[in-house]
């Protein structure tokens, strides 16, 4: 059995499942119920200063389908915790007392001035939480306010008050990442530089989910006007996946510790982040729209597949995959694919067809002797795995590579050798 | 009778399908390139983009899109066997074994856009052209709606009360409920520019040569007038019904309570009149019913879901048995004896036995014939039936022709459309000049 128990930044969970800072971890109750399910910690719903925010009072979130309405992205324009500071300090306080085996990072929002983090980390300090996370991602509501994204995009700020929550707590500190910024490796950089311990990402991306075209109100709609909200779920999985890569192969933060967050539904999207760099992933969408017991296929699902790779621990699986993002510039050129069809598979929808016709390198065939039947031209296929993309059928289109004789596309010959853009003929600043 | 099933027999076979319901059986359609479905539909509906103009939420583009090519789409939706036409062409039954529901579908879409009572198409300006259509079935109607589209002015003589043809006296109860037919009928004739001349049938009072002198050009769409004999002694007993002449009464009948339906029927034939016949009689409390086929239940003309649906409501299949006569006692009908048949080297003939079912009631299915247009030869004729072209024009230079009563008639709606249709577009080139 895979040993599924998890440290970062020496806090201890039983699995390397947090819930994320969100709806289901602002009171005590959803806490309670979340540890009795079995998540290995949370990161407490951000705290910020008395009086608390308000949150409207109409709807909150908005959402995208499949046409089964299976969620695929949610959107939301909630804010930080609406309830007083002290009502969350001491229930945190209890939480950890009777739960000291699971993981409570709060998470923290204050104006950028030193005094009012200052104040805030001595009260969580006095509480006995693991840690703190500092909330510089949430892209509505507090942005407008100086806070939250508005200090995500400015790495400056990032640097300056990691370096005071660094100063005044002994607690370790992680830096949560907002996406709505061109590049994801400067805000790192500036946590690093600032002292902070680890990074969490991503936040939720600007968004408006929809326009409601009867009312033309952007959705969700407030008395027939709309805000752009926060997006998260499934549907941002691979702009997560690819900034936590980002970060992890940054030489200049290389090993800081990543918390990966966005879009995690199934144990296989939480490998995909540990094996990326993540060395703990946060959950919310998927607890928020199946309820806390999808910890169960988590945890079993990545425990079985540890089993069946042979991973032992979790941090075996962590930054596996990472030496194997690259920049462009580097992929093999000689590296040759053509599309094969599995006629046997095939059920004639023609798809791979007409998109490689209309869309593509006209390189499947719609009529074969006066027959229905696709088939690809291997003098045309570049190997753009267009075709099997939208294949219906899986495993019916594959691409196989092309290891000996001559690319008949090209008509030049196959090599085996490694050549990038690099060193190829076209580049101006090849290196020769 | 204890059996009596009312309210099967006035129910939907398929409900109709949800607005979720339809969202997620719209997405199972992979758009297809040059689809197999469409090649299928005798009037050729562009399927794979009604079906993606209901998962985008737009049924009443869904409903245009069929509509342009099969003004009748809405009861095609009901009583096509797509079975063996749409969905047995779709590519998920390679993978998958369960095609799109293509017909449930189109209810979805034509309901949704003929329950607004709106046309999605404009009549052109009046060309001033007349063209007399004979028979208000569903290739008459197809091809007056396209000519009046065209700005045509029709009139359609039917020799029937009401207008629809087969679709309101010819099929099942159960298939078309809520009078829809009638209501198809109103909602194709909304376009404007047709007038329904009803109780006129082809004869003394309405010849062709007449029609002929009378407009600018005649469409024939009037089936079949005659049902095949079964050409064995004591057809003639009281209780041997024609299937034709009972589901007409029964479509017709304000209360089943006054339908007679007898303890034992044997229904003789293999096609959906069969079929209808069959499952109608069950319905309507007939304790025994027993279609009885004279070959192998594969050649049935009724397809395999109408024989499965026949079965699951109590209808006994029986085949290799043809009739050899029907006994009687004091004039009324006992039994039939059937010749039992077999088939061996391609050949077909009777193996010696034969074998007696009882019964009290006999409908008779096994086919029409075409009775013929009026006492003038105007067109010429093949193995009984009207010879058309490509565009469905008879001999005749001012007559087109369409539906059961051409040669290669196939016994469906949605092949008479396309005649319909086809003949529409000819007589429209006609004019045009």
């Amino acid at each position: 059995m895979a040993d599924l128990r998890s440290e970062f930044l020496g806090i201890k969970s039983p699995n390397p499942f947090w819930l994320a800072s969100a709806p289901p971890t602002d009171k005590e109750l959803n806490v309670v119920r979340a540890f009795e399910a079995g998540w290995g910690g949370v990161v407490w719903k951000t705290l910020g200063e008395d009086p608390n925010v308000v949150n409207v009072n109409g709807p909150r979130y908005g959402a995208i389908y499949s046409s089964d309405r299976t969620l695929i992205g949610l959107n939301n324009i909630e804010l930080i915790t609406d309830r007083p500071l002290q009502t969350n300090l001491d229930e945190i306080t209890r939480v950890k007392r009777d739960w000291p085996d699971r993981a409570i990072v709060v998470s923290l929002m204050v104006p950028c001035e030193e005094k009012n983090w200052k104040d805030i980390l001595k009260k969580v300090e006095d509480t006995g939480a693991d840690g703190v996370e500092l909330n510089f991602g949430c892209p509505h509501g507090m942005s407008e306010r100086g806070m939250g994204a508005a200090v995500g995009q400015v790495p400056e700020y990032i640097q300056m008050v990691s370096e005071w929550c660094k100063q005044h707590t002994k607690m370790p500190v992680i830096v949560k990442l907002t996406p709505n910024i061109s590049d994801i490796r400067a805000p790192a950089r500036a946590a690093k530089a600032g002292g902070a311990d680890a990074v969490s990402l991503i936040n939720t991306i600007s968004s408006i989910i929809s326009v409601n075209l009867e009312t033309m109100s952007p959705e969700p709609s407030i008395d027939g006007w709309g805000s752009h909200g926060g997006y998260c779920g499934p549907a941002v999985k691979p702009i997560a996946l690819n900034m936590v890569a980002e970060i992890a192969r940054d030489p200049e933060t290389a090993g800081l510790p990543i918390s990966g967050i966005g879009g995690v539904t199934t144990w296989r999207d939480a490998a995909e982040f540990l094996s990326l760099g993540a060395s703990n992933v946060q959950v919310c969408t998927a607890a928020m729209t199946y309820g806390f017991r999808i910890i169960d296929e988590l945890t079993q699902g990545l425990s079985d597949w540890m089993d069946e790779s042979g991973y032992k621990t979790v941090s075996e699986i962590v930054g596996k995959a990472t030496p194997n993002v690259k920049d462009w510039q580097n992929l093999n050129l000689n590296y040759i694919t053509k599309a094969v069809i599995d006629q046997d598979l095939c059920i004639q929808c023609g798809r791979c067809h007409i998109v490689c016709e209309d869309t593509s390198h006209q390189a499947i065939t719609s009529m074969v002797d006066g027959q229905r039947k696709f088939e690809v031209i291997n003098e045309e296929c570049v190997g753009c795995n267009l075709c099997v993309s939208v294949c219906p059928v899986e495993h019916c289109i594959s691409m196989e590579q092309l290891t000996e004789g001559v690319d008949t596309r090209t008509n030049l010959p196959i090599s085996s050798k490694y050549a990038s853009w690099m060193t190829h003929p076209n580049n101006p600043s090849a290196q020769r | 009778m204890a059996n009596r099933n009312f309210e099967q027999l006035q129910q939907d076979l398929h409900p109709p399908l949800s607005r979720h319901e339809a969202s997620v059986e719209s997405d199972r359609c992979y758009f297809c390139y040059d689809a197999p479905c469409v090649t299928s539909c005798p009037t050729g509906i562009d399927i794979p983009l009604f079906i993606r103009q209901i998962s985008t939420d737009n049924p009443k583009g869904s409903a245009r899109t069929i509509f342009n090519e099969n003004i009748l789409g809405g009861m095609c939706a009901r009583v096509c066997p797509t079975e063996t036409l749409c969905e047995q062409a779709c590519v998920r039954n390679t993978a998958e074994d369960n095609p799109v529901r293509i017909g449930e579908l189109q209810r979805y879409a034509t309901d949704h856009l003929m329950a607004t009572g709106k046309q999605p198409f404009e009549r052109a300006a009046s060309t001033g052209s007349k063209v007399a259509v004979v028979g208000a079935g569903p290739a008459g109607l197809a091809c007056a709606h396209r000519l009046a589209l065209h700005g045509h002015t029709v009139d359609i003589y039917d020799a029937n009360a009401k207008s629809g043809g087969l679709n309101e006296y010819g099929i099942a109860a159960y298939k078309t409920v809520d009078d829809f037919a009638q209501a198809e009928v109103e909602y194709i004739l909304s376009v404007g520019g047709i007038v329904v001349k009803n109780n006129q049938w082809l004869g003394e009072q309405l010849t062709l040569e007449q029609l002929k002198a009378d407009y600018d050009a005649v469409f024939v769409g009037i089936g079949l007038g005659a049902v095949n004999s079964l050409a064995v002694d004591g057809e003639q007993l009281d209780g041997v019904v024609d299937a034709v002449d009972f589901i007409a009464e029964l479509r017709q009948c304000k209360d089943l309570n006054t339908i007679d339906v007898a303890r034992r029927t044997i229904v003789i034939g293999g096609g959906m009149t069969a079929i209808d016949a069959a499952v109608q009689t069950k319905m309507l409390g007939s304790d025994e019913v027993t279609l009885v086929y004279r070959r192998g239940e594969e050649r049935m003309n009724a397809s395999q879901f109408e024989q499965d649906l026949a079965k699951v409501n109590g209808v006994v299949i029986r085949t290799w048995l043809q009739p050899l006569q029907v006994v009687g006692e004091s004039g009324a009908v006992s039994g039939v004896e059937f010749a039992c048949m077999a088939e061996a080297d391609g050949k077909y003939g009777p193996t010696g036995e034969t074998v007696i079912l009882p019964c009290e009631r006999v409908l008779s299915a096994i086919g029409q014939a075409f009775e013929g247009a009026d006492g003038d030869a105007l067109m010429e004729l093949s193995n009984g039936r009207i010879n058309v072209d490509a565009q469905r024009r008879t001999s005749d230079e001012k007559i087109w022709a369409g539906g059961d009563c051409i040669v290669g008639g196939e016994d469906l709606t949605v092949a008479a459309v396309q005649d319909g249709k086809l003949a529409a577009e000819s007589i429209h080139a006609m004019l045009k000049g």
